[in-house]
């Protein structure tokens, strides 16, 4: 297989398999950077004020509700700009410039932060109230109730949701293709348009991708058997 | 609650500033080839840019100087990763036009370009009567004959051109009843070509005669006038930021002075066959 | 912000509305189609069926939908045997393409969606409608599938918006839709901010029509659940 890979496929088999290193790289950057958007965002939803709830709102419904392929035009195109406006908030005044990498990154960031703030949020008013009162009860100060009572709890009943937000992430970056970052979809696009096989490299590309996903959901099982280990089964 | 909140805010910042931000390094310029237009620029099976514009750019860069580095992007990202100041420079077969010199500036030209028609050979386009003469756009009263009779021609075909290039122009102005369907790069018109999807294709003529010496797009045939100027521009140019005055004035010199010393004549034999280079 | 320019946007982006709806209502009644039929096959029992069915399902639903967008219309059109067989009129064409893919990938996903709905239909109403001397297929009819669409009806929502997004997609295979309509006039006027907020509010206004149809519908399916007057 590894030899079809690097001898075969006119010459393009490396390149295909770094191109799905870059896909992994840029999945995994986006997914972390989402789960920190969401817990931003879930947080801000959860709160009293009235200004983060309805911007959290804005947030989610705003990207959730408009198509993928715009979001990563718009960062594609106007993403430096957009980002030095923001640094500029934050009294920031350099020159920030963002490769295709972190570009690609941050717009599959902000799509998933979207649907990970709803899973986060869910689960966190999943966990009983009762649970954290029981915890004041002993004296746990609230950082401690965070991490030792919040955060696992959280953690747990996030767990399947988040498998699917990384699904759903994972075949985003398909999209940034569009950046002319050389992740799987752009190199089996110009492997076809080189070698005029489309068939065989898009072939290719969805094998690997799928071959992605089928690890990720075996993971993340066995990531939910673990977190739920504690937990009395009917 | 309020103090979860501020640091669940203060570490998403920090992974989201983690990612980007890279430093730019003041010297280096970055010039933006796209890679799938030969023999302006094309691409080899390991990734690498090659091709007339990109051996012309190492040549200017060292003319001028420069520490420079070669970036391969999608043809519709280039003038606005321009502007964003992702890149410095592009050479990717841009024709200098009035509607692109509104938003960014041009060293050059470096070199001139026909656009042609091209259709399968098989098609009743390929023998029709336009002949192959060459039609100036800028002389409008010389070239309305032309245009009117390439009108009646393609009434109701469709062609496939490159998305937002000169000849997406021309279709616009002056075809009005051609179906213009637009891609990503011109290769893969010239493969819906073979296809049969759409009736003919428009473009630069020495990419397309690259793409008639292809396999599996290689049953296609030129038809129609080879025209230049007016809308189709003056030449090709390295595309510039407006604000970048001083580093259009040393590529100005530099390829006048490739031009005058035979150094443009030369790459364009070595790739096209023929010479392209602006008298 | 250019307002003018983006006053001035609206007409053209407006005007590529039709053919994203188009592009959308096409994949979603095809899909709806072969969501039926797949969950059925799923059902049945049948092995071959059931194998053939998780095939499709895992195949659609685990790769990105750009790859079979390209797939079936780049590499469809590549096979002498397709260009030369009854359905190259068809697949010739790239809308046609595009709702292929569109609608084989809601397929996919729809049929899994159905099937964990009429998974969920009580047993104990099953066995009251045979008691009742109802048939398989009226019982079907009757009592299955009209408990499973309401249960499925949230699901299904979220999946329409979805294709909403989704046909956006089709703008990589040369049809002029919305999103393909902006790209083209950002090439054009180089206003990426303005033609970008135009376009994503009109997506934004198409998912909140289609969201209040949905809630609409459900609304209609769920007369008990409301109070009685």
């Amino acid at each position: 297989m590894l030899d079809l890979l690097t001898t075969g496929l006119h010459g393009w088999g490396p390149q295909l398999l770094s191109g799905t290193a870059m896909t992994i790289a840029v999945a995994l950057s986006s997914f972390l950077l989402g789960l920190a958007f969401g817990a931003a965002a879930g947080a801000a939803k959860l709160s009293d004020s009235l200004v983060l709830r309805g911007l959290a709102e804005l947030y989610t419904t705003a990207v959730r509700g408009v198509p993928e392929l715009l979001v990563i035009y718009l960062l594609f195109f106007g993403g430096s700009g957009m980002i030095m406006a923001v640094a500029g908030i934050f009294g920031y005044g350099g020159l920030i410039e963002l490769n295709a990498f972190s570009i690609g990154v941050a717009a599959v960031g902000l799509i998933s932060g979207a649907y990970s703030t709803e899973v986060i949020r869910g689960a966190v008013k999943s966990v009983p109230y009762g649970q954290i009162e029981a915890a004041r009860a002993c004296g746990m100060g609230r950082w401690r109730i965070l991490r030792r009572v919040l955060v696992p709890q959280t953690l747990r009943f996030a767990l399947p949701g988040l498998g699917n937000v990384w699904q759903l992430t994972l075949k985003d970056t398909a999209l940034i293709s569009v950046t002319a970052l050389a992740e799987i979809m752009r190199v089996a696009h110009t492997a076809a348009g080189s070698t005029r096989q489309s068939f065989l490299f898009y072939s290719v590309a969805a094998l690997l991708y799928l071959a992605l996903t089928t690890v990720s959901t075996t993971a993340f099982q066995q990531a939910e058997r673990y977190a739920s280990r504690g937990v009395r089964r009917a | 609650m309020k103090k979860i909140l501020l640091a669940l805010v203060l570490g998403a910042l920090a992974a989201g500033s983690a990612v980007p931000a890279m430093a730019k390094d003041a010297k280096k310029i970055r010039i933006a080839s796209e890679g799938a237009f030969a023999p302006w620029n094309g691409m080899d099976s390991s990734g690498k840019l090659v091709g007339f514009e990109i051996d012309l750019a190492w040549d200017l860069c060292k003319r001028i100087e420069a520490d420079c580095e070669l970036i391969a992007m999608d043809w519709d990202g280039m003038i606005p990763s321009l502007q964003q100041g992702k890149i410095d420079a592009i050479m990717a077969g841009m024709t200098i036009t009035d509607e692109r010199k509104k938003v960014i500036a041009f060293a050059g030209p470096y070199g001139t370009e026909q656009s042609t028609f091209a259709t399968l050979k098989s098609s009743k386009l390929a023998g029709a009567g336009v002949g192959a003469e060459r039609v100036d756009l800028a002389d409008e009263a010389a070239a309305k004959p032309a245009v009117a009779k390439l009108a009646e021609l393609l009434k109701g075909k469709t062609v496939g051109v490159q998305t937002s290039t000169i000849q997406v122009d021309f279709l616009e102005k002056y075809l009005p009843d051609v179906t213009v369907r637009n891609y990503d790069k011109i290769d893969n018109a010239a493969i819906d070509l073979a296809a049969g999807r759409v009736d003919a294709i428009f473009g630069d003529r020495s990419p397309v005669e690259a793409l008639m010496r292809a396999a599996g797009t290689d049953k296609m045939t030129l038809f129609g006038p080879a025209m230049t100027r007016g809308v189709l521009g003056e030449g090709m140019g390295v595309g510039l930021r407006k604000a970048d005055a001083e580093l259009k004035g040393r590529l100005d010199m530099a390829i006048a002075d490739a031009n005058k010393d035979g150094t443009i004549a030369t790459l364009s034999q070595k790739h096209f066959g023929y010479d392209v280079s602006v008298r | 912000m250019n307002w003018t320019l983006m006053w001035d946007s609206l007409p053209r982006l407006l005007a590529a509305l039709p053919l994203t709806l188009q592009l959308v209502a096409m994949a979603l009644a095809f899909g709806a189609v072969l969501a039926f039929a797949t969950a059925l096959l799923r059902l049945s029992g049948n092995r071959v069926a059931v194998a053939l069915t998780s095939a499709y399902t895992f195949i659609f639903r685990g790769t990105p939908l750009l790859v079979q967008i390209f797939l079936i219309y780049y590499g469809l059109s590549q096979i002498d045997l397709i260009r030369d067989s009854v359905l190259w009129p068809v697949l010739s064409q790239p809308m046609w393409c595009a709702i292929l893919a569109l609608a084989l990938n809601t397929g996919a996903y729809t049929s899994e969606i159905l099937r964990g709905a009429i998974e969920t239909v009580p047993q104990g109403q099953v066995e009251a409608a045979r008691a009742c001397g109802m048939s398989r297929v009226r019982l079907f009819r009757r009592i299955v599938l009209p408990m499973a669409i309401r249960q499925m009806l949230p699901a299904y929502g979220n999946e329409v918006i979805l294709m909403v997004k989704a046909s956006s997609l089709a703008s990589t295979i040369t049809m002029m839709e919305i999103t393909g309509v902006a790209r083209r006039m950002i090439a054009q006027t180089f206003a990426v901010f303005e033609i970008f907020i135009v376009a994503g509010i009109l997506y934004l206004l198409i998912n909140f029509v289609a969201t209040r149809l949905i809630k609409h519908a459900e609304w209609r399916m769920t007369p008990y659940l409301r109070a009685r007057a």
